[in-house]
C-alpha cells in the first residue's frame, strides 16, 4: 500500500482531501485540519436534529445498497429502554474496492469522529468498528486513533466534556467476505460463525446482542461530519445529475487503466471522462472492453453503456449496472471475459457461508461449468444451464451473495456471448491477437 | 392468558384461521397441506437455510420461506403454483448434485425426505456433469455415524445439540460446497440424548450405528408403544422385522417427550427379543415341572391359590391391567415390587423430560394399585404364604428366601432360577408382546400395543390372570384388555372416568395426578 496519486483538478475532495498527508493521521494533525469540530457541534445538538440534517442532505449508504442514511438512523426509536449500538462496517472485501481502506489509512480520526456522531445521533453509547481481518495497516492506524481520542477525552465517558458517553471499539474480523453482510457482521461480532441472519427482524429492531442496531459504511459515517459542519444544502448542491444522489463519492479504480487509485467526484460525474481523463484511459495499445463499476457483485457494463453513464445511483442503473461499492474494475481487450467471470464466480464459491442450498451448491456448480468452458471443454447446453442456475440463485436466499454470483454470469453471457461461444466451438481466445486487432 | 388474536388467510385456496405469530408452514399444516421442508423442525429454532419451503405470497416481491414467515391478515399463499414448484425443483437439483445417490446401500432409503420430495416434485434428471465432492464417513461417537456425502447441511443436528441438549458438539465446518458437519475438538456424541440427531436428520447423513445395515425401512412393521425403560414413559414407535424388535424411535407427544427419547431407552430393546423363555404352561408332578395344557395349568394354579394368603412379587414392567388383576387374587395378602435404578439424565431444552432414575415403565401404576416399592422384594412374604412371582426374574434372590412360601406360582415370561421349586408356571408375554396401559411418573396413563408375537403357547398377562381369577370363581373371563381396564376404572378412584377410547395414543392423567403441563419445546433464539 503506497501513496495515493496526486489529486486531479476535476475531483471534488471532501473525504479524500488529506489522503497522502501523513500528519492528518495524528490527533494533533487532524485537529489542525478542522477535525472533531463536527463532533463538538453534534454533541451540543439534539440527536433528532442531526438525523434531520443528514436526512435533508440526501446522504445515502456508501457500502453498496444506497439506502438513505438519515432514514436508517430515524428507525432507531429513542427512549425504548434498550441499549442501542452503532456498527461501522469496515469489512471492505468487495473485490476491486479499496476506498474504505484508504480512508482508514490516511484519516483514521475522521472515522472515529463519524462513528461518534452516528452513535450519538441514534442514541447509542457504543460504536463498533468491524474491520476486515486482512486490513493490518488500517487496523494499526484505527487502533492508534481510537487510543489517542480516548486519551484526549474526545470519546469515552464524557465525550468532549459534553457529559455524554460515546465508546468506540475496533474489532478485527477473521477474513471472511460474508462478514461484510450486515447480519453476518453482527453474528461475527458476537463471536458466532459469520452467517447472515433471516430478516425480519431487521437490525434496527434486533441487531447486535439482540438490541437495536444501525450499521453504516465507513465512507457514510465519515461524510456525516462535513455535512454537519457545512449544512445539508452545501451537500445537496454537490450533484451533477439526479437530485436523489447527492454529495461526493469515492471510486476506487483498478484493472487495465493508466492511473488506478481512489478518486472522489461529485455524484453524476460523466463516467467516460472519469475513465479517460481522470484515470488516464487504457494502457498503451489497448482498448477498454468492459467495466465492472461497483465491485464484482454488479452487472458488467459494455463500453457503450459505461461511456453513456453518469456516475450516481440512478445513472449506473440506467446503463445496465449499479453503483455498488464504487469499486471500478476496468477490463481491456487483452482479457478473456470467460476467465474474468470464472474467477469472479470462484471467489463467491469460496466465500459462500454454506447456509442456503442455492448459494452453497450453485456458486460452486457455476464455477465448475465456467472453468470447464474456459478450458475449452464447454458445450452449448452449458450456457442455458448457467442461466438457469443463475435464475435459481436470484432472490431465493437469506442474503444476496448468491445473487451477486449470478449477476456477473448473467450479464457476462448476455453481453459477451460471442466469447463464450467461441470457446465452446473450439476457438481459443488469444489475448495478443486481440490486442493487436 | 389473554385470548389469542386469530389471523385469517388463504393457503392453496383454502381459508385458514390461526393464532397470530404462526408461521405459514404451520398454518398450512392445519389446512392439511404439507409444505416440503428440510431444515425446519417444530422442536428446533428456525434456521431458514434449506430454502425448500419457499412459497409465493401474493403481493410479496420475492418467494417467502414459509418456515420463517409469519402469517398476516388476508395473505394469499400459493404452495403448488409454478413459481414455487420451480424454486423447489431448483433446490432439489442442487441438493443432489454432490449427493452420491447411493440409496441402494443407504439405511435411510425408504424413509428419506430427499427421496420423497424428489419423487414428488424433483427433476427426473440432473444437469450436473462435474465431479462430485467426496468426504469420508466419520464415527461421531455415541450411537452416531456421519456420512458427509449425503448431508444437505440442514443443521438440525447442530441446533439440537446447541439449543435442546445445551451441549454444543456439532458445527458447520468449512464454507461453500466444502462445508460439512464437524465435531468440536474433544467433544463427541456421547450426550445421553445425542442419538436424537439420527431421527432429526431428514436424509441418510446421520445414522444409528446400532441399526446400521440391519433392515430396510420398508421391511419394518411399526407399532405405537411406550418406551418401558424408565418412568418417563416416552412415546415410541417400536419397529420390528420378522418378529424381532430392531429399533425404537420417538413418537411425538407434547405432554411427555416432545419429539425426543434418550439413547439409553432407545437402545435398550434387546431384552424384548430374549430367546430363553418359558413357552408352555407347566405343572409340577412327581418328575418335576412338566408341560401341560393351559386349562390344566390354570386349574392347578387356582387350586393352589384358593383360600390362601398370597404374596405377590410383581414387576413394575407389568401393565396397570395385570397389576390390578394381581391385586384381586391376593386374598388378604400384599404385593411388592423393586425397581432397577440408574443415573438421571435430563434433556435441558425440554421442561420435565429426563431419563429417570427409576428404570421401569409402571412404577407409578404399581404404587397406585397398592404394591409396595422396596429393595427387599420378599421382605413381606409371610411364613406359609403362597408366593406369586409375576414378571419378576428374582435376580439376586436366593432360593432360601423363596422357601418361606408354602407354594410358589410363577406367572412370568421366564422361569427364575430361584423359583424352580414352583408348582405351577404360567408363561406370559413380555412388554412388546401384549397390549395394555402404563402410568408414567407424572400419573399419565398411556396405551401400548403389541409389537411382536409371543413365542410358543405364551399368553398375554391380563388374559392369564383373568382366566385364573375366573377359575378361582372371582369373576367372569375377559376377552379384551380394554375390558380389564374398564373394570379397573370402575373400581379404583384414580382411574375413574378413563377408558381406552378416551386415553387414545397421547395418554391422559389419572384423576389425582400431579400437575404437569405440555412440553412445548423451547426455541432458543433463532440464530
Amino acid at each position: 500500500m503506497g501513496f495515493p496519486h496526486l489529486p486531479h483538478p476535476r475531483e471534488t475532495q471532501v473525504i479524500s482531501k488529506y489522503f497522502g498527508d501523513a500528519e492528518a493521521r495524528t490527533l494533533d494533525g487532524w485537529k489542525k485540519r478542522g477535525g472533531y469540530k463536527a463532533l463538538e457541534k453534534a454533541l451540543g445538538m439534539q440527536p433528532a436534529d442531526i438525523v434531520n440534517i443528514v436526512k435533508e442532505s440526501g446522504l445515502r449508504g456508501r457500502g453498496g445498497a444506497g439506502f438513505p442514511t438519515g432514514l436508517k438512523w430515524s428507525f432507531m426509536k429513542p427512549g425504548d429502554g434498550k441499549p442501542h449500538y452503532l456498527c461501522c462496517n469496515a469489512d471492505e472485501s468487495e473485490p476491486g474496492t479499496f476506498k474504505d481502506r484508504e480512508c482508514m489509512r490516511w484519516t483514521p480520526h475522521a472515522l472515529v469522529e463519524g462513528c461518534a456522531i452516528g452513535a450519538y445521533a441514534i442514541g447509542a453509547e457504543t460504536a463498533y468498528i468491524y474491520i476486515r481481518g486482512e486490513f493490518t495497516e488500517p487496523l494499526y492506524w484505527m487502533e492508534q486513533a481510537v487510543q489517542e481520542a480516548y486519551k484526549a477525552g474526545i470519546i469515552g465517558k464524557n465525550a468532549m466534556g459534553s457529559g455524554k458517553r460515546v465508546d468506540v471499539h475496533v474489532h478485527k474480523g477473521a477474513g471472511a467476505y460474508i462478514c461484510g453482510e450486515e447480519t453476518a457482521l453482527m453474528n461475527s461480532l458476537e463471536g458466532r460463525r459469520g452467517n447472515p441472519r433471516i430478516k425480519p427482524p431487521f437490525p434496527a429492531v434486533s441487531g447486535v446482542f439482540g438490541m437495536p442496531t444501525t450499521i453504516n459504511n465507513v465512507e457514510t459515517l465519515i461524510a456525516s461530519a462535513p455535512i454537519l459542519l457545512n449544512g445539508a444544502d452545501w451537500y445537496k448542491k454537490m450533484c451533477l445529475s439526479n437530485p436523489k444522489s447527492t454529495g461526493t463519492k469515492l471510486f476506487s479504480v483498478c484493472g487495465n487503466v493508466q492511473r488506478p487509485g481512489t478518486y472522489e467526484v461529485q455524484m453524476g460525474f460523466p463516467f467516460k471522462e472519469f475513465l479517460y481523463d481522470l484515470c488516464g484511459g487504457p494502457l498503451h495499445g489497448r482498448k477498454f472492453k468492459a467495466v465492472i463499476p461497483g465491485g464484482v457483485s454488479v452487472p458488467i457494463q459494455t463500453m457503450e453503456e459505461a461511456e453513456a453513464t453518469l456516475m450516481d445511483y440512478e445513472g449506473f442503473v440506467a446503463q445496465g449496472s449499479m453503483l455498488g461499492s464504487g469499486g471500478v474494475i476496468v477490463i481491456d481487450d487483452a482479457q478473456p471475459m470467460v476467465t474474468v467471470i470464472a474467477r469472479i464466480a470462484r471467489f463467491f464459491a469460496h466465500e459462500s457461508c454454506a447456509q442456503c442450498t442455492q448459494c452453497r451448491e450453485g456458486t460452486a456448480w457455476t464455477t465448475k461449468i465456467l472453468e470447464r468452458i474456459r478450458d475449452g471443454e464447454g458445450t452449448v447446453e452449458d450456457l442455458d444451464t448457467l442461466l438457469d442456475i443463475a435464475e435459481q440463485m436470484t432472490g431465493k436466499t437469506i442474503c444476496v451473495l448468491s445473487d451477486s454470483c449470478a449477476v456477473p454470469v448473467v450479464s457476462g453471457i448476455k453481453k459477451f456471448r460471442n466469447e463464450f461461444e467461441a470457446l465452446i466451438q473450439g476457438r481459443r481466445f488469444h489475448p495478443v491477437a486481440a490486442a493487436v486487432a | 392468558m389473554a385470548e389469542q388474536k386469530m389471523v385469517n388467510l388463504t393457503i392453496e385456496g383454502r381459508a385458514v384461521s390461526v393464532p397470530e405469530g404462526t408461521t405459514i408452514l404451520e398454518a398450512a399444516k392445519t389446512a392439511g397441506i404439507l409444505i416440503p421442508h428440510y431444515c425446519y423442525h417444530p422442536g428446533l429454532p428456525v434456521a431458514g437455510v434449506c430454502r425448500m419451503c419457499l412459497v409465493e405470497v401474493e403481493k410479496a416481491p420475492k418467494l417467502a420461506p414459509s418456515c420463517a414467515t409469519t402469517v398476516a391478515e388476508g395473505q394469499v399463499v400459493h404452495v403448488h403454483n409454478e413459481k414455487s414448484l420451480d424454486a423447489r425443483k431448483g433446490v432439489l437439483e442442487m441438493l443432489l448434485i454432490n449427493h452420491p445417490l447411493d440409496c441402494p446401500i443407504c439405511d435411510q432409503s425408504g424413509e428419506c425426505e430427499l427421496q420423497d420430495y424428489t419423487y414428488q416434485e424433483g427433476r427426473d434428471d440432473s444437469r450436473y456433469r462435474e465431479p462430485k465432492r467426496f468426504n469420508p464417513a466419520e464415527d461421531f461417537g455415541g450411537d452416531v455415524m456421519y456420512v458427509p456425502n449425503r448431508c444437505i447441511l440442514c443443521t438440525r443436528c447442530v441446533r439440537f445439540m446447541d439449543d435442546v441438549a445445551h451441549e454444543p458438539t456439532l458445527n458447520v465446518s468449512e464454507r461453500g460446497d466444502r462445508a460439512l458437519i464437524g465435531k468440536f475438538e474433544g467433544r463427541d456424541m456421547t450426550h445421553p440424548w445425542a442419538a436424537n440427531v439420527v431421527d432429526l436428520c431428514p436424509v441418510g447423513a446421520l445414522l444409528s450405528k446400532d441399526f446400521l445395515n440391519k433392515a430396510r425401512a420398508w421391511e419394518l412393521d411399526r407399532t405405537s408403544s411406550i418406551c418401558p425403560n424408565c418412568t418417563q414413559g416416552c412415546n415410541v414407535v417400536m419397529e420390528t422385522r420378522e418378529n424381532q424388535v430392531v429399533r425404537m424411535r420417538p413418537r411425538p407427544n407434547e405432554y411427555v417427550n416432545a419429539f425426543f427419547m434418550c439413547d439409553w431407552g432407545r437402545l435398550n430393546y434387546r431384552w424384548m427379543n430374549e430367546k430363553s423363555r418359558v413357552e408352555q404352561p407347566m405343572v409340577r408332578s412327581k418328575n418335576g415341572l412338566a408341560a401341560t395344557s393351559w386349562e390344566a395349568a390354570i386349574t392347578a394354579a387356582a387350586r393352589a391359590l384358593n383360600g390362601k394368603k398370597v404374596f405377590v412379587a410383581a414387576s413394575p414392567m407389568l401393565s396397570n391391567e395385570s397389576l390390578f388383576l394381581l391385586t384381586q387374587l391376593m386374598q388378604g395378602g400384599t404385593g411388592a415390587f423393586r425397581v432397577a435404578e440408574g443415573e438421571e439424565a435430563p434433556l435441558p431444552g425440554v421442561p420435565d423430560l429426563a431419563l429417570r432414575r427409576e428404570r421401569a415403565a409402571n412404577v407409578y401404576g404399581a404404587e397406585t394399585l397398592g404394591f409396595k416399592k422396596t429393595n427387599d422384594l420378599l421382605g413381606g412374604l409371610g411364613q406359609g404364604d403362597v408366593l406369586v412371582v409375576a414378571g419378576e426374574d428374582l435376580a439376586g434372590i436366593d432360593a432360601g428366601a423363596v422357601s418361606r412360601a408354602s407354594d410358589v406360582i410363577v406367572i412370568s415370561p421366564v422361569l427364575p432360577e430361584s423359583a424352580t421349586s414352583a408348582s405351577v408356571v404360567l408363561p406370559i408375554a413380555n412388554f412388546s408382546e401384549e397390549e395394555g396401559t402404563v402410568t408414567n411418573l407424572r400419573g399419565r396413563v398411556q396405551r401400548f400395543t403389541q409389537a411382536r408375537q409371543a413365542p410358543g403357547e405364551t399368553r398375554p398377562s391380563w388374559l392369564v390372570l383373568g382366566d385364573l381369577l375366573g377359575a378361582m370363581g372371582k369373576q367372569a373371563n375377559f376377552f379384551l384388555p380394554s375390558e380389564v381396564f374398564s373394570r379397573l376404572a370402575s373400581s379404583h378412584k384414580s382411574f375413574a372416568g378413563l377408558s381406552y377410547d378416551t386415553i387414545g395414543f397421547k395418554g391422559l392423567p389419572v384423576v389425582d395426578a400431579p400437575q404437569s403441563g405440555p412440553k412445548t419445546p423451547i426455541a432458543v433464539g433463532a440464530a
